[in-house]
């Protein structure tokens, strides 16, 4: 045992708690990126292990799910504050957060606590197997024991809704700094399907053995937006390579001892999704790691996304959806080869490979080689990038053929050049206030088109404004409401905003008749009326075009 | 109402037996005013009544005004109504106003708070048959923790940024708040230094007597550089401007009642946010009201529709009173709170 050979003394936990509290709290006071890495460095130097194992789980996602019905912890807090359940419920909006509502309502502790983070969190977990006077009394026992913001983090725990502040690679970062390991190494190691149940800080970061885990992946090289043209670019055409940017979903499939993981961006097993390409452990070799884009597939090209939509959120497939919507690995990056990592092998290299191993399997396999666009001058590339809806693409990928595939979200040789997004005149009809940062804001609207004399929804919004840009219309919402439903507030149709977005398909759950994608508000057009704002004809019109 | 003591029009509350009207915001002949913040003393009244306490900072805000004083507790007849003021706790000089005729007893509250801060005049309740009170911060998760904790927090803030060699820029109400964060600080930490804005105030305040730290006021000539481990005390809108860029980077922060909710803190942008108000708390209000022992209760700014249910829940008498009071101002250039609703 660790505690015998180390022979320190047991470790104060409730100060534990407190600290990472107090973590939590530094995070939250700066908006300076040092700052937040000095804090979350010491505190990966000084936290208890588990808990520091704990926290690396939080701040990459791997939080534990809501287990609690909301509606029970507001009844509970009233009670416990000692005021009507209406007052909560009005207070709750103002504040914002339900966390924070019930840590702020409740009276001061009048017990202490020596459970540590990893043992807080124990006690949520355990919460699902209690009866509901047990889960009550645990809940309000907890609620007696912690301190104000140790309060605010056990319900953020408890309510699901956990986030710091801090992103994976400003993680990653920090904890390169308390262990002194490179970041990239880092970040591969804390990939795929790990958890603090099964495993240790010790296992996970510091010495890892690789063959624990025949599914874990490698980080994704994300790109960033080209902004203007390519001319800008520090290289010449012809030291890049041009990929359509499909609409579909990104997906990195490990293919290691004979079994097939399928990872999305966002770190989620995909698998059991996508059956279909089960198969390809007959014809690829294990100790193949291929980066691509999951698409529908309708035999030649890829379908449009809303094809491919259908079958997301579903944890298993229906037949029907199968030959519906058949999918497959558009792949355009080898990252594993013959188990080796060759992430660090130009561009032009991997591709080459990829292109071998792509022309050895038979046709129909759900895997196939996201060509290159050819190009011979900027010209010629943006002629290329307008055509892009008519392949069911977003725009272009531009890949710099001499490059590494990098880790994370990182400058300079990948580049997304997308196209110019779709954009129609709406009438602001209904608002909403936001949550969190932005409560007390209103931030959430509906919006309109003209259809005669009647104003027919069509989308929401919620960003693209600046800060004092929602301040004035909070300020204008609050003075111009016609009707209260709820949260929602009817207001006087009188402002025109252009909506932007990416994507347009029917959709009979819509009044309208369609359903935007990525809808967002470019810019607040002072200048136009309601009268010249878009009609439904010109929506329908867009749809006939781009749906 | 027409037999009411006090009345609400849209000049403000007004007594029609005395014809004077308390914190008007429209010209009228004769004002009564709690305090000196601006939205409640207002420019173009043919005559003020205030406190002697309140007097000095009144002059200086609205210039040569007709304004005669009254020390608190004392009586003052007008058409055979008596008005007193009583101290209201929320900045120097403030004060409730207490109006009774032939046994019926009224008292507006302008702003106020309960809890001491050793330094405006304590909060001292009133016995009424109507009071006509704020309510900022009516909503039970407004509770305020001790103001020697607060001035913890801001210290060990203050000696923190010393130590990095930033300067502290503190965000703070000029008339008030400023004021009661610079009795809160340990002058051994370093420098202060003071916005204009909040020095003109000073310099009022210290000529009645109130006791200050040291000042040093930032002029155009200021450069950071040449005040190592400063505080700086300005008003919020001055915090993000050109103005406060002389002290390099350094880190913000804000003392107002509303950094109690995470959001508006961070929406403010601040480093850190320091949870002090001149106003009541959730319980502060509901002891105040319940010391009154007032059956009649007006609420006039603040969480007006929920705090106004709240009490006729409690069996009080309760209505809403449109005002323009604004309560606690996060930001000048906007709306009043950060929730402030529009008189509906």
């Amino acid at each position: 045992m660790p505690r015998a050979r180390h022979d320190r003394p047991r470790p104060d936990t409730g100060a534990a708690m407190k600290r990472f509290a107090a973590l939590f709290t530094a995070l939250d006071q700066t908006t300076r990126t040092n700052a937040k890495v000095d804090a979350l460095a010491d505190y990966l130097r000084e936290a208890p292990e588990e808990d520091r194992l704990w926290t690396i789980a939080l701040l990459s996602g791997r939080r534990p799910k809501r287990i609690i019905a909301t509606g029970r912890l507001r009844e509970w807090a009233a009670e416990r504050a000692g005021i009507p359940l209406w007052l909560f419920e009005e207070s709750y909006p103002i504040v914002g957060d339900l966390a924070e509502t019930i840590a702020l309502i409740l009276p001061e502790p009048t017990q202490g606590s020596d459970l540590s983070l990893t043992g807080w969190i124990g006690e949520i977990r355990a919460l699902p197997a209690l009866d509901e006077p047990a889960r009550k009394a645990a809940i309000l026992d907890a609620w007696d024991r912690l301190p104000a913001r140790e309060r605010f983090v056990f319900n953020k725990l408890l309510t699901g809704g956990f986030r710091m502040g801090v992103s994976q690679k400003l993680m990653t970062r920090a904890l390169s700094r308390a262990t002194g390991i490179d970041e990239p190494e880092l970040a591969h190691r804390l990939m795929g399907d790990w958890s603090p149940d099964r495993t240790s800080f010790d296992r996970l970061v510091l010495a890892p053995d690789p063959a624990a885990d025949l599914s874990r992946p490698y980080p994704f090289y994300l790109a960033y937006q080209l902004v203007g043209g390519p001319e800008a670019l520090d290289a010449p055409p012809e030291a890049w390579a041009a990929e359509r940017k499909w609409d579909g979903i990104r997906g990195q499939l490990v293919l290691r001892g004979g079994q097939h993981f399928l990872w999305s961006r966002g770190e989620e097993l995909m698998t059991d999704r996508f059956p279909e390409l089960a198969t390809l452990t007959d014809f690829v070799p294990p100790g193949t790691v291929l980066d691509g884009e999951v698409v529908a597939w309708d035999g030649a090209a890829p379908l449009s996304f809303a094809t491919l939509q259908k079958r997301i959120g579903r944890k298993t497939v229906p037949k029907k959806l199968l030959s519906e919507a058949p999918a497959i690995l558009y792949a355009y990056d080898l990252l594993e080869w013959q188990g080796e990592d060759i992430r660090a092998r130009p561009f032009d290299a991997r591709r080459a490979t990829l292109e071998a191993l792509v022309a050895g399997l038979p046709e129909d396999a759900p895997l196939r080689l996201s060509p290159l666009v050819p190009f011979d001058d900027w010209d010629a590339l943006a002629a290329a990038r307008d055509e892009s809806r008519d392949h069911a693409a977003e725009g272009l990928m531009l890949k710099r053929r001499d490059s590494p595939y990098r880790d994370g979200r990182r400058r300079g040789d990948w580049w997304k050049w997308k196209v110019d997004p779709l954009t129609i005149d709406a009438v602001m009809i209904y608002a909403q206030q936001g949550h969190g940062r932005r409560a007390n804001l209103f931030t959430d609207f509906t919006f309109a088109v003209r259809d005669g004399d009647a104003l027919v929804p069509f989308t929401k919004a919620y960003s693209g404004l600046t800060d004092a840009e929602f301040r004035r219309i909070t300020a204008w919402v609050r003075k111009n409401t016609l009707q209260r439903f709820g949260p929602v507030r009817q207001v006087k149709p009188e402002h025109v905003f252009e909506i932007a977005f990416e994507g347009i398909q029917e959709s009979p759950r819509h009044k309208s008749g369609v359903a935007l994608r990525f809808p967002r508000m470019a810019r607040w057009r002072h200048d136009k009326p309601v009268t010249e704002a878009n009609t439904l004809d010109d929506l329908r019109e867009m749809l006939n075009a781009y749906g | 109402m027409a037999d009411a003591l006090l009345t609400f029009t849209d000049r403000g509350i007004h007594c029609p037996r005395a014809d004077v009207y308390i914190d008007p915001w429209r010209p009228v002949d004769r004002a009564l005013i709690t305090h000196g913040h601006a939205d409640h003393a207002r420019d173009g009244m043919g005559r003020y009544l205030a406190t002697e306490a309140a007097a000095p900072v009144m002059r200086h805000r609205l210039g040569d005004i007709v304004l005669e004083t009254v020390p608190y507790g004392k009586t003052v007849e007008i058409g055979g109504v008596a008005f007193s003021f009583h101290p209201a706790g929320h900045v120097p000089g403030s004060a409730q106003i207490r109006v009774a005729h032939r046994g019926e007893v009224w008292v507006v509250s302008g702003d106020y708070k309960v809890a001491p801060d050793g330094f405006s005049e304590p909060f001292e309740p009133v016995r009424c048959h109507a009071f006509i009170t704020e309510c900022t911060f009516g909503l039970p998760v407004f509770r305020w923790e001790d103001q020697a904790r607060v001035a913890a927090d801001l210290n060990a803030w203050w000696r923190r940024c010393a130590g990095e060699g930033r300067a502290a820029i503190l965000g703070a109400y000029a008339l008030g708040k400023a004021q009661r964060v610079l009795s809160m600080l340990d002058p051994a930490i370093g420098p202060i230094l003071t916005h204009g804005a909040v020095e003109n105030t000073n310099k009022v305040l210290r000529a009645q007597g109130l006791t200050l730290p040291d000042t040093i006021r930032v002029t155009p000539e200021t450069r950071g550089a040449d005040h190592p481990g400063a505080l700086v005390v300005a008003p919020p809108a001055a915090l993000g401007t050109p103005w406060a860029r002389r002290f390099g980077p350094a880190s913000s922060g804000f003392a107002s009642g509303w950094m109690a909710m995470r959001g508006v803190r961070r929406r403010r942008g601040a480093d850190r946010g320091f949870v002090l108000s001149d106003h009541a708390d959730w319980a502060g209000l509901n002891a105040a009201i319940a010391e009154t022992g007032a059956e009649r209760i007006f609420v006039t700014h603040g969480y007006t529709a929920i705090f106004r249910r709240w009490l006729a829940e409690q069996g009080y008498d309760a209505a809403i009173v449109e005002t323009a009071y604004e309560g606690e101002s996060l930001d000048t250039d906007t709306e009043a709170g950060p929730d402030a609703e529009s008189p509906a």
